[in-house]
Parts: structure tokens; sequence; C-alpha cells
């Protein structure tokens, strides 16, 4: 499923919004999520699962190819970690 | 609640400030997108949101594993795990915004 399938489905159980109001919606949604972590924000959806940042240190590295080091900086990254309620119905309790 | 972490309720409070439909509606809209999310997934399907990710679900063979504190075995059973996979957009904007 692509986000626009997503936003068909919203729709049609929506009769009474526009398309272009759903898909704000969804939009609003995820850029929401993305924004919370931008700002170093945990993001909760219980039963759904969590989003979160995760600090990599700076570390010397290799070109696997070359076999020269080079200096990573430090990142954050997001991390996605799947809430109890979905991970059961995933495997069918 | 921490100002740190973000629940449903900040989400419908978006689409609520976003659209303008009351806070009961905007509250029922995040729980259908959650909800169309999940069946997705738990039906076999992968759910790609451009500029968001990609969650996908993969399944994991039985294997033996081994309690870290006792060194005991204890098989641990076929299962599905769901994995999530960050647009490029979603870890460049993480990633400037934790730089700062």
């Amino acid at each position: 499923m692509i986000k626009s399938e997503l936003v068909q489905k919203i729709a049609d159980e929506n009769p009474h919004l526009y398309q272009r109001d759903v898909e704000r919606i969804v939009g609003t949604i995820f850029d929401e999520i993305v924004e919370a972590m931008a700002e170093g924000k945990r993001v909760e959806l219980r039963g759904f699962g969590a989003f979160s940042v995760k600090k990599r240190e700076a570390r010397t590295g290799r070109n696997p190819r070359t076999g020269e080091t080079v200096n990573v900086e430090e990142k954050h990254v997001p991390f996605f970690k799947t809430g109890k309620l979905l991970r059961d119905r995933l495997n069918g309790k | 609640m921490s100002v740190d972490t973000l629940t449903r309720m900040d989400l419908s409070e978006a689409v609520f400030r976003e659209v303008g439909l009351s806070r009961n509606d905007s509250a029922d809209l995040v729980e259908s997108v959650l909800g169309h999310m999940a069946e997705a997934l738990v039906s076999g399907e992968q759910v790609k949101i451009s500029s968001f990710g990609t969650f996908s679900t993969r399944d994991k063979n039985a294997r033996i594993g081994r309690n870290p504190k006792t060194g005991e075995e204890v098989p641990i059973a076929p299962r599905r795990v769901l994995t999530f996979r960050p647009s490029h957009l979603m870890k460049e904007r993480v990633d400037t915004g934790n730089k700062a």
C-alpha cells in the first residue's frame, strides 16, 4: 500500500471530506512525526509502535574497497520499534 | 506526559489545527490512518509512504536462543517481524535537526 492508496481508503470512509483535505490530513500526520524526531523527540503510538532518534557516535571507518581509513562524523538516525499489540497481530495472536 | 514525547493526542491536535475539523473527528482520522496501516501490514502488504519511509514484514526462522543471564538455552519460535526503513528525507531531517 502506498500513500495515495491510504488516502483513498480514508476518503472512501469519509465522504463528507474533500479528497484534498484527506491528503492534507494524512500529510500532516507524517510531517508531524518527522518534525518531532527532527527536534529529538519520541513519538509513541501505543499499539502501533514508537519512533525515536538514536545517536551514532563518531567513528573511524574504512573504505572497504581501498582499505583507506575515513572519519565518520557523529549522526542521529530515526528508529522504529513495533508496538506489542501490532507485533502480536502480525503473529496471529 | 513528557514534553519530549508525542502521542496520538499531539497528532490529532496537529490535524485539528491544520484542517479545522473537530477534535473528535481529528482523533478518529489519526486512528483510522494507523488502523489501515496496521491492517495492510498484518495482511502481509508493505506500506510505503513517500518522503516518510517504508514498513515491511519479514519472516524469521525458529532458532535456539540463550538467556544471557542464566546461559540457559530457550527455543525461539518462528515469527514475523516488522521493519521500518526511513526515507532519505526523514534521515536528512532527523540528522540535521539534531545537529544544532
